[in-house]
């Protein structure tokens, strides 16, 4: 397997003891007003999210995971709180820098792939780096590279149309991993795959979890929670409970 | 990669057109009809300004003309015979040329209803009795031979001089100097050919006083043989008009002394004349007025134009407009992986741009086509300037910007995660 990511295997602690804090939360609160109603989809979470760990986030419907999601994600701005990537506070980023921020240390897959119908596979794996004011040396190599190893090293030129639900996932993948970002959100990406399907995409998180990338990954269903390394239980806006899935213990 | 941002925009905008093609077309046509109306009517107002400018131009700028016309009709209409005396006299054409000021030559002219013939051949042109000076104040070229001399004047020659139609007409396959034409009852000899005043490239040969048909014979021979009185037979009543000068041509001295000239003779025909029976043609005022006329066409057909390309821009943005409801979910994905709200921006003005620049073209490419074919079916003259299509294209281009201005705000400011959630 071809090591895509700017760490190699050597300056990553083996058994991470204390890992660098990659994503720190502290006191988001994300408040809808619906009328004279205010709903609380967050209520001062805090957390901090270190670099390597692959995190399934769980929670009954309406317990505010897709919300969090956005705000890692920085398509949604908390009403409150402070959030950092990297040590950089978004927060308080204008639009502009933002955007071009999310671009560069965010990867996103989403449910329904959301790849753009006009582009083919390789045109679509580099829109990211397409509103990058710099453009790194051999990114369509690299690109190639990255159909290749979600195994759509044939089908470059094909457009979503002609994808299968599992193909258009692989290649949102590949997408969020081009700039090598800081974040890998994903939210309910299997929700729409077959169950076979839907395991070849976790062997793939598997895989960037392996070569060190931090995932973040959104779901309902225990047993794609089951395979990530840990668990952040949500309820009502808020932590109920932290599981780590390799040593079994709750906190 | 960066010096290529915009022509990535450009293939994108084109592509994303091409996903719905009928609807990308039908959206062109409404500017593609605006700017091809545009050009065509200004090809073919611009040609027909030009030619009514070049027939004034050719009556002389520098030239009054005075014309007898005949007064309203009084009398007995029925009676068997009439004999109607009017117009402009020798008198007056003594009084302009000898007392008038700023006055450089001045040109009397006969007219008789003279038939012309040649063997079977008869024509009705206008049969022109006039000195020698009548070619040089008229500035008409001569197509062959000569045209009447001093000497033809004071000897009253037995020659003529024909209109281009004429000679076609009646000589069509020899050349007619040195030929004998009957006019009237008279014959005469030809001498001469003037060039056709029709523009150039139009074939007519029609020879009739109508359709600009002429014949020249010296004034003094003309008043030896016709006489003033011109007799013609109507519907089986004799009309017999008492003509002394059809048409008097005066040319100032200098450009600028037209008016001083026109208005001189203006106040002595008023002052000789009881009645209206005179018309004074300046063809520097009818320039003025032509030109005037022209500014009104340019303004009313600018307002045409502005009209239409306004209803080509509101559907182009009716059409976006829908189009970014339509992608809505890819404007959310682009703003999540990175795209600023100019970039948004430029993708949807891109895409209205290459929309109404192409039908900007398609406009101008028909735009031109449609002189070229009015020329060669209707025989109207067209002129295409330059700045016609440039202008076009230029303000469709614009249009599409304005109009697009606001469907690319409308998906720039879109909030990401309501995008990302729409269906
Ligand atoms: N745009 C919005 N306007 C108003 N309320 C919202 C909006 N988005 C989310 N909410 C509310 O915030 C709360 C959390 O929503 P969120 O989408 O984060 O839940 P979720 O955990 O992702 O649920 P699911 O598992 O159903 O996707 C819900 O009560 C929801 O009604
Ligand atoms: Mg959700």
């Amino acid at each position: 397997m071809t090591e895509l990511g700017s760490q190699s295997a050597a300056d990553r602690p083996a058994v991470p003891a204390e890992r660098e804090p990659v994503a720190v939360l502290e006191g988001i609160t994300r408040e809808y007003r619906m009328g004279d109603e205010i709903v609380r989809a967050l209520d001062s979470f805090s957390f901090s999210f270190a670099k390597g760990d692959y995190w399934s986030i769980m929670g009954s419907s309406g317990s505010g995971k897709s919300t969090l999601l956005n705000i890692l994600g920085c398509i949604d701005r908390p009403s409150d709180g402070s959030y950092r990537i990297r040590g950089r506070d978004v927060v308080t980023m204008d639009d502009d820098a933002l955007s071009t921020f999310r671009g560069k240390e965010l990867g996103f897959v989403f449910q329904s792939y959301n790849l753009i119908p006009q582009l083919d596979v390789i045109e679509n794996i580099l829109v990211p780096v397409m509103y990058q004011e710099v453009v790194p040396e051999g990114i369509e190599e690299r690109a190639q590279a990255l159909a290749e190893r979600v195994g759509l090293g044939g089908r470059l030129h094909h457009r979503p149309m002609q994808l299968s639900g599992g193909q258009q996932q692989r290649v949102a993948i590949a997408r969020s991993l081009i700039n090598d970002p800081a974040l890998i959100l994903a939210d309910e990406a299997t929700g729409n795959l077959d169950s076979k399907t839907a395991s070849e995409i976790l062997e793939l998180f598997d895989e960037l979890h392996a070569e060190g990338k931090t995932i973040l990954l959104v779901t309902h269903e225990p047993d794609v929670g089951e395979r990530s390394e840990k668990v952040l239980q949500l309820k009502d806006g808020n932590i109920e409970s932290v599981y780590d899935n390799r040593s079994g213990a709750a906190s | 990669m960066r010096g290529s941002a915009f022509l990535r925009a450009f293939r994108l905008g084109i592509s994303s057109l091409l996903l719905h093609k009928l609807r990308s077309f039908l959206t062109t046509l409404g500017v593609l009809f605006g700017v091809a109306s545009v050009i065509a009517m200004l090809a073919v107002g611009e040609g027909a300004s030009a030619e009514a400018q070049d027939q004034i131009r050719r009556l002389g700028s520098r030239n009054v003309i005075l014309r007898s016309v005949e007064p309203p009709q009084t009398g007995d209409e029925n009676a068997e015979m009439r004999v109607l005396s009017y117009g402009l006299t020798r008198d007056d054409f003594d009084r302009i040329e000898a007392t008038f000021p700023a006055v450089g030559r001045a040109v009397p002219v006969l007219q008789t209803p003279a038939e012309v013939r040649q063997g079977e051949d008869v024509c009705r042109p206008r049969v022109l009795c006039t000195p020698w000076t009548y070619q040089d104040v008229t500035r008409r070229d001569l197509f062959a031979g000569r045209f009447l001399t001093e000497i033809d004047e004071e000897t009253r020659a037995l020659v003529c001089v024909l209109g281009y139609e004429v000679a076609r007409f009646l000589f069509p396959f020899e050349s007619s100097i040195g030929q004998r034409v009957k006019v009237g009852e008279h014959y005469l000899e030809v001498v001469g050919v003037l060039g056709s005043r029709l523009p150039t490239g139009s074939i007519a040969t029609d020879p009739s006083s109508e359709a600009g048909g002429e014949v020249f014979l010296p004034l003094s021979t003309g008043r030896a043989f016709f006489g003033e009185r011109q007799t013609e037979i109507r519907s089986g009543s004799m009309d017999v008009q008492e003509v002394q000068l059809h048409e008097i041509i005066v040319e100032a001295e200098r450009d600028i002394d037209v008016e001083l000239v026109a208005a001189a003779c203006r106040e002595m025909l008023r002052r000789e004349h009881d009645d209206k029976d005179y018309e004074v043609i300046v063809p520097l005022e009818l320039l003025a007025r032509a030109a005037e006329t022209k500014r009104i066409f340019n303004i009313v057909l600018g307002s045409i134009a502005g009209i239409s390309l306004l209803v080509g821009g509101i559907g182009i943005m009716n059409v976006m407009l829908a189009t970014v409801t339509e992608r809505t979910r890819e404007i959310g994905i682009r703003r999540a992986l990175g795209a600023k709200r100019k970039h948004i921006v430029t993708q949807f003005l891109v895409e209205t741009m290459v929309l109404s620049g192409a039908g900007g073209l398609l406009g101008v490419g028909i735009g031109l086509l449609i002189p070229w074919i009015v020329e060669r079916t209707a025989q109207l003259e067209t002129i295409v300037t330059p700045a016609a299509p440039i202008l076009a294209l230029g303000i469709s281009v614009l249009v599409g910007v304005v109009f697009g201005l606001y469907p690319a705000w409308r998906a720039a400011t879109m909030d990401p995660v309501e995008a990302l959630r729409h269906e």
